[in-house]
């Protein structure tokens, strides 16, 4: 990202919604979408005489993933309130953490254009979502608020301003998500929102000693979204400075079809939040003991299963990333491995087809590995097929698509489908001999020389094969009958 | 069953109608329908009551009537008519917190000391009336009607929980539960010659309860004798998950061990209470009854609460802060009151709250909000939760000398209606007593302790305690009722 | 101390509450005045004390348990809405 003098400097703050069974201060159902207003109960509507209970397993998850980021976990943390007013903002006002969050510190190592790379956490503090502000909901564009979402809990994740550009950015909150996702607390899903992020954009000219003003950008859901708002909002503010302006601190949205982040509010006033401690939450307790259990539990973290995949199965770095960059996806790929066989040879058949045809189905569909219908034992019993050349590569390829598609066992995919690869010695042979009969002028022409036409002979017999010539096998025949040479 | 008179009826103590209605003397239907005879004829002229729930009333009754022919008892309470204050929920029953805004609002809920109350077998005539949000020491700022002394119609019966107060003075009900956040259930009670107690932070649920100031609010009974006080206190009390500041202490018998007397007790007497300040008649009062004290065996220590002058400044910074943001939740989208029609998001928030709410609701949000804003919260709000350690500190330093604390209520009795709704700092710094007690999060109690020398109004003594000591407060206050005498009832004008 | 009217303003603004002209000037003068005895606070020297933040101390609360629990349906959580639109609280029109 080239700013021609000018670095952009880059903070991320991520809220991920945890995925707990009830809300934080309620058992009201997390479960998205359902009727509006239909997973409410009085103190997610924020009525009158309601108060906060707080959830076990949001302090679990806050503390876990403070673990695993190397956070410091306070034993003593504070729930405050921010207030202001907004509709989807039941009480008026949000239940945070301010002054003492549960964890600090901490960082998120990741990989850009192959390089380790590591960005600092400021904190990590537990917060309830707000409800849903739907448009239009009647003739006279009146809005409409939906509250199921209020009180679904969040972890709010801050880095400082560590990150250099776009493409940093991207990879950092791909590797947070990882975590994220790896340690169960999140479904890392930015389309439907349950994880979000907001970027943090300042420009200093090289050399410069102190950060320029930052904008916040917010409404980037997708990686594509994140890496685009900020090369727009780092290009805007280099204009800025070079104009000889300044560059005024606002929050900002990214607008997805045109590419570009506008002001947000206009004329706005800057929110004064007043905090104050929340007098309805006795302090958040978290004993050495608990600490303590939570650290054992901790599953193989991203970064430390890649390397696992690198010394152990050989793979490189950058297939051990695209791997791990999915728990769920890393999880399959090992029980694949477990299916089909051992070895770095083994592993890096697998990871070729996890990370290629796989991916791209997966891509295609939209689904995750819980909604697969090609199971790791079905890839293994296809990737088994290939091996014994019953199934050449393009065939192979068939077969998986369709066994995602339906959920067919590959054998009788390949029944019904006829992909049955032909590698009988003798069959071939009796093609080749056939097809070398019918093309005695290109046989002579090959033999004086022009060797490019062994094509021409491999797509003639592969064409009365009807495309299932075992390669390997036309290939050694037709060496064999038109002699030396290639 | 005895033919007793509808006012003799009303006359009895809580304690007292429920055994009678056990022993099958007197039917709960007869209390009930006593009771709301009463209200009839006098509520009128009282405006102790924003809704009477007539039917609901008579329908509890006749179940505990079953109950009692089959031997069920629920408790010592189960078939006696009480009333609770208009912030406490009560499902499908109005409840308006005195205000505007919540006028016509159905809660879907009850209220958690309601639902033990009723769970006890209590029967419900109604909700009382109230300074709206409990921001008030008059029930004057109620936005329906104010209420008036049965003493004395011409004066308050004091607040924020006027309503209760008045009520249960003039046996319109055998009980009532208040709330107290700076003083509005011993103001009341000293004011209308009832007893109030506002128990520890943390020993009643306020899961249910209109939300004035969340660390000062506590929920807590009017009654006419200490005996009732005590029973109603140990109905509603005790550890609520679903509020998470309700103490997980376990809750002792609160009749157990009141008649043990007030021999042996220390009884601290603060010097910068007995000072300047107070009405003649209602220093005498104080003075005969710590005079009292002493002959039935207990022992006055002098103590001292030096930062008590500091109370007040502290107490109106941060309940007013709290109050800013409880009441956020009033903007006219999901409940209650709704204006600005017509105009967009910031009108409706504007006019719904404008219209909404009354002056001293108002002044309070301005002055919370204020005290909160960016740039004053050091100076204020922090600074304020940083007196109040004080003002605890003072209190443990003294109960390691003695073991209760006596005092004043209230500067004087009762004032006239009208007379301080102009003044709102000269209302506030009548509080100076009582905030000490719900600064310093401790238990705190009103017990009639005789009459103003020039007119004839109640005095209160207030006691206030260790933490969780409510049966040392209820033992002293009995001990003196037992010397005084109970207060008489007024006969409403 | 004084409040001034461009004070008043301002906190009623972020209290989202629209005062009168006549209710601008007397909160003014009263709130004034409740501030003036408020400043006694300023005498004492409190560096050294914590706050009382949580009124309710020495209790370590049990918290609740990760479950679903039953609450009120749609129907019944707008029952109250002043307006609905199904089963949505309708607001003026909400521009981001």
């Amino acid at each position: 990202m080239a700013l021609s003098g000018f670095q952009v400097v880059i903070g991320c703050e991520v809220h991920a919604q945890l995925l707990t069974r009830s809300k934080i201060f309620c058992g009201c159902s997390t479960a998205f979408g359902g009727e509006p207003n239909a997973h409410t109960c009085p103190v997610c509507l924020g009525l009158p005489g309601s108060l906060p209970v707080l959830n076990q397993r949001v302090v679990e998850m806050a503390v876990t993933v403070g673990l695993a980021l190397g956070c410091a976990v306070r034993e003593r943390s504070v729930f405050a309130r921010k207030n202001y007013f907004y509709p989807d903002l039941p009480k008026g006002y949000q239940i945070s953490q301010y002054e003492l969050p549960i964890c600090e510190g901490g960082s998120v190592p990741f990989a850009v254009d192959g390089q380790e790379r590591v960005a600092r956490l400021t904190r990590i503090h537990m917060e309830e979502d707000a409800g849903k502000n739907v448009h239009g909901v009647s003739a006279d564009g009146a809005s409409g608020v939906d509250l199921n979402r209020a009180g679904v809990p969040l972890l709010e994740i801050v880095s400082e301003p560590d990150l250099r550009s776009a493409d940093e950015a991207v990879e950092y909150v791909r590797a947070l998500r990882a975590v994220l996702m790896a340690l169960g607390v999140s479904d890392g899903n930015m389309q439907e929102g349950s994880l979000r992020c907001d970027a943090n954009v300042s420009v200093m000219r090289q050399g410069a000693e102190r950060y320029g003003t930052r904008c916040e950008i917010k409404n980037m859901n997708s990686f594509r979204f994140l890496k685009a708002a900020i090369e727009y909002e780092a290009r805007r503010q280099v204009e800025i400075v070079e104009g000889g302006g300044k560059v005024e601190q606002e929050t900002r949205l990214f607008d997805p079809d045109r590419g570009e982040t506008r002001s947000m509010r206009s004329k706005e006033e800057a929110h004064d939040y007043r905090y104050f401690p929340e007098p309805d939450l006795p302090p958040v307790v978290v004993p050495a003991a608990l600490r303590e259990r939570l650290r054992a539990a901790l599953p193989e973290l991203p970064r430390a299963r890649a390397r696992r995949y690198q010394d152990a199965l050989g793979l490189s770095a950058y297939d051990a990333g695209v791997l791990v960059a999915d728990p769920q996806v890393a999880a399959w790929f090992d029980r694949a491995l477990e299916a089909y066989g051992a070895g770095r040879e083994a592993a890096k058949k697998v990871a070729n087809w996890v990370n290629g045809e796989v991916a791209r189905l997966a891509h295609e569909a939209g689904a995750g590995p819980a909604a697969w219908k090609l199971t790791p034992e079905r890839l293994a019993a296809v990737l088994r097929m290939v091996d014994r050349g019953t199934l050449g590569g393009p065939g192979a390829k068939q077969v998986v698509e369709e066994v995602f598609r339906t959920g067919a066992e590959p054998a009788a995919v390949v029944e019904a489908r006829g992909l049955t690869q032909v590698s009988d010695e003798g069959a071939v042979e009796a093609v080749v001999d056939q097809v070398l009969l019918a093309s005695p002028v290109e046989v002579e022409r090959h033999r004086s020389g022009k060797k490019d036409l062994t094509g021409f002979f491999v797509g003639r017999v592969m064409r009365e094969l009807r495309g299932k010539g075992n390669p390997a096998v036309v290939n050694a025949l037709l060496k064999k009958k038109l002699g030396g040479g290639s | 069953m005895t033919a007793t008179s509808g006012s003799e009826l009303a006359a009895l103590s809580a304690r007292q109608a429920g055994a009678r209605i056990a022993a099958r003397e007197v039917s709960s239907r007869e209390l009930t329908e006593a009771a709301l005879g009463r209200i009839a004829r006098l509520d009128g002229r009282l405006g102790a009551f924003l809704a009477v729930t007539a039917d609901r009333a008579l329908a509890a009754a006749r179940e505990a009537d079953a109950r009692a022919a089959r031997g069920g008892r629920l408790s010592e309470l189960d078939g006696v008519p009480l009333a609770v204050k208009d912030l406490f929920l009560t499902r499908g029953v109005p409840t308006t917190a005195g205000s505007r805004i919540l006028e016509g609002w159905l809660p879907p809920c009850d209220a958690t000391a309601v639902e033990r109350l009723e769970a006890a077998g209590a029967v419900l005539l109604g909700k009382l009336n109230l300074d709206e949000f409990a921001m008030g020491s008059s029930t004057e700022n109620s936005a329906y009607k104010p209420c008036r002394n049965p003493w004395d119609l011409t004066r308050t019966p004091g607040g924020s929980s006027g309503g209760s107060a008045a009520a249960v003075a003039a046996r319109l009900a055998h009980g009532a539960l208040g709330t107290d956040t700076g003083g509005s259930i011993r103001e009341p009670a000293a004011f209308c010659g009832v007893v109030g107690v506002k128990p520890t932070y943390g020993r009643v649920s306020r899961f249910g309860v209109v939300a004035f100031a969340s660390s000062l609010d506590q929920v807590g009974p009017l009654a006419r004798t200490v005996e009732d006080a005590a029973l109603l206190l140990g109905a509603v009390a005790g550890h609520d998950p679903r509020d998470m500041t309700s103490s997980a202490r376990p809750v002792g018998d609160y009749l157990a061990g009141l008649e043990d007397g007030a021999r042996g007790l220390r009884i601290g007497v603060p010097r910068e209470w007995l000072g300047d300040g107070l009405e003649p008649g209602t220093l005498a009062a104080v003075r005969a009854a710590l005079e009292a004290y002493q002959r039935l065996g207990a022992t006055l220590v002098e103590v001292s609460l030096p930062h008590s002058r500091y109370g007040i400044a502290a107490y109106y910074i941060i309940a007013p802060a709290e109050a800013s943001s409880n009441l956020a939740r009033y903007d006219g989208v999901r409940f209650g009151l709704r204006a600005g029609a017509g105009g967009g998001l910031r009108e409706m928030y504007a006019e719904t709250r404008q219209e909404g709410f009354g002056p001293e609701v108002k002044r309070r949000i301005m002055l919370g909000t204020y005290a909160l804003s960016s740039g004053y919260y050091d100076a204020y709000y922090l600074r304020a939760q940083k007196v109040r350690t004080l003002v605890r500190r003072d209190l443990d330093q003294a109960f390691e000398r003695c073991d209760l604390v006596a005092g004043p209520v209230a500067p004087g009795v009762a004032f006239r209606l009208g007379e301080r709704v102009e003044d709102p700092l000269r209302m506030y710094l009548a509080d100076v007593f009582t905030i000490t007690a719900n600064l310093a999060a401790l238990p705190a109690l009103s017990v009639p302790c005789g009459r103003d020398a020039a007119t004839g109004l109640p005095v209160g003594l207030q006691l206030v305690g260790r933490p969780f000591d409510e049966a040392t407060l209820l033992r002293a206050a009995r001990a003196l009722e037992r010397e005084v005498g109970t207060f008489p009832a007024p006969e409403v004008a | 101390m004084s409040l001034s009217l461009e004070e008043v303003r301002r906190i009623a603004a972020l209290a989202r509450l629209r005062l009168s002209p006549e209710e601008e000037e007397r909160f003014a003068g009263q709130l004034s005045a409740i501030l003036d005895h408020v400043r006694l606070l300023e005498e004492l020297d409190v560096a050294a004390v914590e706050p009382m933040t949580h009124a309710l101390a020495g209790e370590a609360p049990a918290l609740r348990a990760d479950l679903e629990r039953p609450g009120l349906s749609a129907e019944v959580a707008v029952a109250a809405a002043p307006e609905r639109a199904g089963t949505h609280f309708k607001v003026p029109r909400v521009l981001e």
